[in-house]
């Protein structure tokens, strides 16, 4: 809730700062709008890419321990949602909270899978190399890779089936194989919250059926996993909870409550043409 | 031309530890996809060097270096920044930098020099022959001690940051996203960049400084799938480029009836071009010629594969003894084809008698066996699940034979476990036991 300004601050209002403490105070008040409980709240977020909006004004706080899909038509932000969330491409408004605590505190306590196009796989690296790099971050600066660590890492390849090919070439994983060593790396991070990007795109029908079994046990631990999806038909089966986007929110909420036709029709039937007029105008002016 | 260690032994160890210092950064150029990076660099600093020539007033290594450090840094910024914020693709962006930079430090330094004498071609091909000059009795020459620090703090930052590099050149977001912020790793890779490229300018020039950087690099890549391995390889090459570069530049020509010497530090960047050359022949795996020798010796298997058979179904059909002739109408008569059958001859599987005829061993019946049992086995798992006429099955079945695993068999085995016979109604012989 936001908090009125406290009365024994009224008498500064001669201050020449007193615009700023109030933008401050602002801020912080914004701030308590997050659900602390929630393991991702973002509140109000815009992102642009050359100061066009490509998302707008997001409000969204994620149910804890669910399932959780991000569902829109290409070009609708569903990457960028992600990217923005973990301070990898920057917010041009409003803040993001992992449990109540910006990302660069929860570090830790996500983990992150990107889509697996965006790595170029003729890496010289084994799977195993590939996977130990989730531990990375629990690494100091400049301290090898310890054997605890490669040891967790042959752990999460075996959690997704992945065990003996430990030392197998990355090129010579197939794609399925490629998507559970992702899988795997975000295993070893072991964290609270995952951010999966398309973890089933061009996968085998065995790795879906494997990737769902595992993303059903990271929940049943209390885990929570919020993953971009493109496959509409499995959306009811995989998902508690669904996030309609289009450059907006259109509809968030349990999946039987919101995924329906008419939410559908507005996620899919073609942008806001006003958002996508404002979104040119304001990069247009944003240029001069 | 007589080889005086006193003086080309210098030149020799210059060589190998420019060429590797300038390997050790280059991997992750180009693991980066920023190969021309070092290129962009290496041009880029001139206007750096005559900047700090016309401030300093002097050719001092001291000011030089660091005008030609800040800009081979900037060289990378600028790209970033064009890249980011003017919808251009990196390639380009680098090179609407790097040309224009060099561009302005040519006429910078054509201002310089009409001064006091600073010689553009210098920059280009350097003067590692001056190095071994330089020495004094006793005392390292002082090219050498720079080129020593200038490794020494390739190696501290490789050695150190080695976790680190690799992520941020496999996954950069990832990086990133675990508390490892990818653009500053860029930044500190940059930085190293610019001091290997400036400081080997000196000693040999900027032809070598872009060929070591991504040469040796790439070879090595070729060679190995894990990264340690290709950084320690990638050294070996440019060492090796450094000490035949040397050498072939003071003796090759001589070799050829030539009575001169050629450039040391452009023979070794060609060198270097060989062994890469060499690589993209004879890698192993990768090579032109290994995959050609595995083609050759697949294609070998297959006809001598091809004769078991048919040698196999004559005798079923009551013809245990052929011809070699009759053979030869059914394998050809190709070198291939005769050493193929040399080879069954050699492995006691076929037994020709003094006329020519021949005959399957007992080693040879079960491996014809193993051989027809997996073609009908497929015939009859293809015949299960494909809708295929029967008389369309038998050129598949032929076909795949030659590739059905012990393993790949049992799966079949299991696929079709009543299949006796196969769809021609020909019995499948059982699955012989491995004795070997």
């Amino acid at each position: 809730m936001r908090s009125s300004a406290p009365s024994a601050d009224t008498n500064k209002h001669a201050d020449p700062f007193a615009t700023m403490i109030l933008t401050r105070r602002d801020v912080s008040a914004i701030a308590e709008d997050h659900d602390a409980a929630s393991p991702l709240s973002i509140h109000d977020m815009t992102v642009a890419y050359h100061r066009k909006p490509v998302l707008w004004d997001i409000d969204y706080a994620a149910p804890a321990g669910k399932l959780v899909g991000i569902v829109g038509p290409n070009g609708a932000g569903k990457s960028t949602l992600l990217k923005a969330c973990l301070d990898l491409i920057p917010r041009a408004s409003g803040s993001v909270r992992f449990h109540g605590e910006p990302y660069r505190v929860r570090r830790r306590e996500v983990g992150y899978v990107p889509q697996r196009e965006s790595v170029d796989w003729d890496f010289p690296a084994r799977a195993l190399d590939v996977v130990a790099m989730g531990c990375y971050g629990r690494i100091p600066w400049c301290w090898p890779v310890r054997r605890k660590d490669r040891e967790a890492a042959r752990d999460a390849l075996s959690r997704v089936g992945m065990a003996d090919y430990a030392t197998r070439q990355i090129s010579k994983l197939s794609g399925g194989q490629q998507q559970r060593v992702f899988l795997a790396r975000a295993l070893v991070q072991d964290a609270r919250t995952y951010l999966m990007d398309e973890p089933f795109a061009g996968v085998d029908a065995a790795t879906e059926a494997a990737i769902v079994t595992l993303l059903r046990t990271l929940r049943d631990n209390g885990k929570t996993v919020l993953v971009v999806h493109h496959d509409l038909q499995t959306v009811p089966e995989y998902f508690d909870h669904v996030v309609l986007l289009n450059m907006r929110i259109v509809a968030a909420g349990p999946t039987a409550e919101i995924f329906n036709e008419s939410n559908l029709q507005k996620t899919y039937g073609g942008r806001l043409t006003l958002l996508d007029k404002a979104a040119h105008v304001v990069a247009r002016e944003g240029r001069r | 031309m007589q080889w005086e260690w006193s003086i080309d032994g210098w030149i020799v160890l210059a060589g190998v530890l420019s060429a590797c210092s300038c390997a050790l950064v280059g991997n992750f150029l180009v693991l980066r996809k920023l190969s021309l990076m070092g290129d962009a660099i290496s041009h880029a600093v001139l206007p750096g060097l005559a900047i700090a020539f016309l401030i300093s007033h002097s050719r001092a290594a001291g000011p030089m270096f660091i005008g030609a450090v800040i800009v081979g840094v900037l060289t990378a910024f600028l790209t970033q920044v064009i890249t980011r914020h003017g919808k251009v693709e990196h390639g380009a962006a680098m090179g609407v930098v790097f040309s224009i930079l060099f561009a302005l430090g040519l006429v910078l330094i054509r201002q310089a020099a009409d001064h006091v004498d600073l010689d553009p071609g210098c920059v280009l091909y350097g003067d590692i022959l001056a190095v071994g000059l330089d020495a004094f009795e006793g005392t390292f020459p002082k090219t050498v001690v720079n080129l020593i620090l200038v490794m020494a703090a390739n190696l501290l930052f490789v050695g150190l940051f080695y976790k680190e590099l690799r992520i941020c050149a496999f996954d950069p977001d990832l990086a990133t996203s675990r508390g490892i912020p990818a653009n500053v790793m860029h930044y500190a890779l940059m930085i190293m960049v610019a001091v290997t490229t400036v400081a080997n300018f000196e000693a040999v020039g900027s032809i070598l400084v872009i060929a070591m950087l991504i040469v040796p690099a790439v070879t090595a890549h070729l060679l190995t799938d894990r990264l340690g391995v290709m950084i320690l390889l990638s050294l070996i090459a440019a060492a090796m480029s450094a000490i035949f570069g040397h050498i072939v530049a003071m003796f090759g020509p001589g070799w050829l009836g030539f009575d001169a010497t050629v450039n040391t530090s452009a023979m070794m960047a060609v060198i270097a071009g060989v062994l890469l050359l060499l690589t993209v022949l004879l890698s192993p795996e990768h090579g032109v010629f290994g995959r050609a020798y595995h083609r050759l010796v697949l294609s070998t298997r297959i006809i001598a594969q091809d004769a078991l058979g048919w040698l196999y179904r004559r005798s079923e059909a009551g013809q245990p003894v052929v011809a070699l002739t009759e053979l030869e109408t059914v394998i050809g008569r190709t070198l291939r084809a005769r050493f193929a059958l040399r080879r069954l001859r050699q492995r006691g599987l076929v037994y020709a008698s003094a006329g020519n005829d021949l005959r399957l061993t007992d080693k040879g019946r079960i491996e014809a066996e193993r051989l027809v049992g997996s073609h009908r086995l497929w015939e009859s798992y293809l015949a299960e699940h494909f809708a295929l006429d029967t008389d369309h099955l038998h050129e598949p079945a032929h076909r795949m034979e030659h590739f059905i695993t012990p393993e790949l068999r049992e799966d079949l085995q299991a696929d079709v476990p009543d299949a006796t016979t196969d769809p021609h109604g020909k019995p499948i012989p059982s699955t012989p036991r491995d004795d070997d």
